[in-house]
């Protein structure tokens, strides 16, 4: 029972849990993703334009505004996931014991972690949503193919949520979180290709910045809002679902052994 | 008839510690069982074998026949669990956390709603039944628990200390939805700190301690094996009633300030003790479970 992975459609109990709780603030979190958008464009369209003026990327000349404008979904993509999965899970886990009422019933572990992963990628696919309207009526975004977003939102989503769920399982206490945000967000935040091209890092970096799973987020919601970017997409995506695939599985492993005993 | 729960030579070990060592008793269809036995005996350790929770060292756990470790899922299906820790989702309304729970057991939702709402009637919550959970009282809030554990309309109902921290009206109406329960023919595991609860509940115990099984009994046959039937408690005994004791090897406890002699109602040492040494301060009274409970596992403090 607990060497195997058990996985079953239940799973869906679970997310619908979290979507019910969700329904009751969702008014609130509905905000965020309309505004985020438009004050980083109006920030940056407004305050960076004098200090830059085209950003080479892909072999195109791209305004300040435009580059960065991909860059906000994913990163919220990353944000909404990895905040699911680390502080909202360790709450449900630790303080309101949800799980251990759960694992009364015919559910597995395994169920609950999956269902809490794809939980937070649900929620990035949902801010990715409200974002690729606002940012696709400013003109940012070129349709159809920025529809192709939407997908690559719940497979970033999953792959962040996947990873953060790996470190609620080993993160002793709540505060602890500031260290993997600290260690990894951070830095995959700003060097992901996110504000300034990954070419613009001395080579040395470079590698390592292309091992950020918000890299690839960056590089397809580019891909799919402007036609271009420099890593082909299907690595991307190859990347993301390996790399959610990995941690999902680390992040069972880790939550069996801080839960099961 | 099959037992509900057949545990044998259970032995749990995590951490390098043994928290549950070779213990071995039955359930049999209907009963009200309890398990019983100081902070760190292993009694919870014991439940979440039996619910799945956590997987066996060594022996045999089988549930309605079947072996946990194999038919886990099928099992948990048709068990419903109140857990010692308030695991209500604080996120959802009282009706609702009954609802999304009957959704982990892929109960149709019709049928959920008219379970939720009998359930809601039978633990009188029904006016409550839009509010948080937040704004529940500690008895409120355990009746919601029970309500959620019959959910699925277990065939097993295990309850983990269903009643610590109520107030004693609130106990008793627990007490009084229990029976109600028991009435019904519902299989019950129950364990408790409160050895009036298990007298009043269970039709058949166990007294665990250091993960080993020390008795097994009815409440009446475990009384009167084990503490006579009748107490004596004696409040600073003289000399002459310590020699007298030792003279005549009366099964007793000595606390010093105080003394306890286990006897039965109509014996000859009754008799003696009550005309020769009972001046002042003596208590006369029928033994409990309680007495039972302190002769088998000491008075020491376990923690």
């Amino acid at each position: 029972m607990m060497e195997t992975f058990n996985i079953s459609w239940r799973f869906i109990k679970v997310w619908r849990r979290n979507l019910v709780t969700y329904q009751k603030i969702w008014k609130i979190n509905f905000i965020t993703p309309l505004l985020e958008p438009l004050l980083y464009i109006l920030a940056f369209g407004l305050g960076f334009s004098g200090l830059v003026e085209e950003v080479e990327y892909a072999g195109r000349s791209l305004t300040y505004t435009q580059f960065i404008a991909p860059a906000l979904i994913a990163t919220a993509v990353m944000w909404n996931a990895f905040f699911e999965t680390t502080y909202a899970s360790f709450v449900r886990m630790y303080y309101q014991k949800t799980f251990d009422g759960m694992l009364a019933t015919p559910l597995s572990l395994e169920e609950i972690i999956l269902a809490e992963v794809v939980w937070s990628a649900t929620k990035a696919f949902g801010a990715a949503a409200i974002m690729m309207i606002v940012l696709g009526v400013l003109g940012f975004i070129e349709f159809p193919s920025g529809l192709l977003i939407l997908p690559m939102a719940f497979l970033g989503g999953m792959a962040m949520g996947a990873i953060g769920m790996f470190f609620t399982g080993i993160t002793p206490t709540i505060d602890m979180f500031n260290l993997p945000i600290f260690l990894f967000i951070t830095p995959m935040f700003l060097f992901s290709g996110t504000f300034f091209p990954v070419s613009n890092l001395p080579a040395w970096a470079q590698p390592m910045a292309l091992a950020f799973p918000l890299y690839h987020m960056v590089e397809l919601v580019r891909r799919f809002s402007l036609g271009s970017s420099q890593t082909h997409p299907a690595v991307c995506v190859a990347y993301l679902l390996l790399f959610a695939l990995i941690f999902l599985v680390l992040a069972m492993r880790s939550m069996h052994k801080r839960l099961i005993n | 008839m099959r037992n509900i729960i057949d545990v044998q030579n259970l032995v749990k070990r995590y951490n390098g510690f043994t928290a549950v060592d070779d213990l071995s008793f039955e359930v049999p269809p209907g009963e009200f069982f309890g398990l019983l036995g100081p902070n760190g005996a292993g009694k919870t350790t014991t439940i979440r074998t039996l619910y799945g929770f956590s997987p066996i060292t060594d022996g045999r756990v089988m549930v309605f026949g079947r072996d946990i470790r194999r038919d886990w899922r099928a099992i948990k299906a048709r068990i419903g669990v109140c857990q010692q820790d308030n695991t209500l989702d604080p996120d959802l309304s009282v009706e609702q956390n009954l609802l999304i729970f009957a959704g982990y057991f892929s109960i149709p939702v019709d049928e959920a709603r008219r379970q939720a709402e009998e359930l809601l009637d039978f633990f009188a919550l029904t006016h409550k039944k839009n509010a948080k959970v937040m704004e529940l009282s500690g008895g409120m809030a355990r009746r919601l628990i029970l309500a959620r554990a019959l959910i699925n309309q277990p065939d097993l109902l295990i309850l983990d200390e269903p009643t610590t921290g109520l107030d004693p009206q609130s106990r008793h109406q627990v007490w009084e939805k229990l029976d109600s329960l028991k009435e019904r023919g519902l299989t019950v595991l129950m364990t408790t700190h409160y050895m009036e609860e298990a007298a009043q509940l269970c039709d058949r115990l166990v007294i665990v301690d250091h993960g080993k099984v020390l008795v097994n009994g009815t409440p009446a046959e475990l009384i009167a094996r084990h503490a006579g039937g009748s107490v004596i408690e004696i409040e600073g005994p003289d000399q002459a009633l310590k020699d007298y004791i030792a003279r005549h090897e009366v099964a007793c406890d000595d606390l010093g300030r105080k003394l306890i002699i286990y006897t039965t109602e109509e014996s000859e040492l009754n008799a003696i003790i009550r005309e020769r040494f009972c001046a002042a301060r003596c208590t006369f009274r029928s033994s409990t479970l309680e007495d039972v409970f302190l002769r088998l596992t000491g008075r020491e403090l376990r923690e």
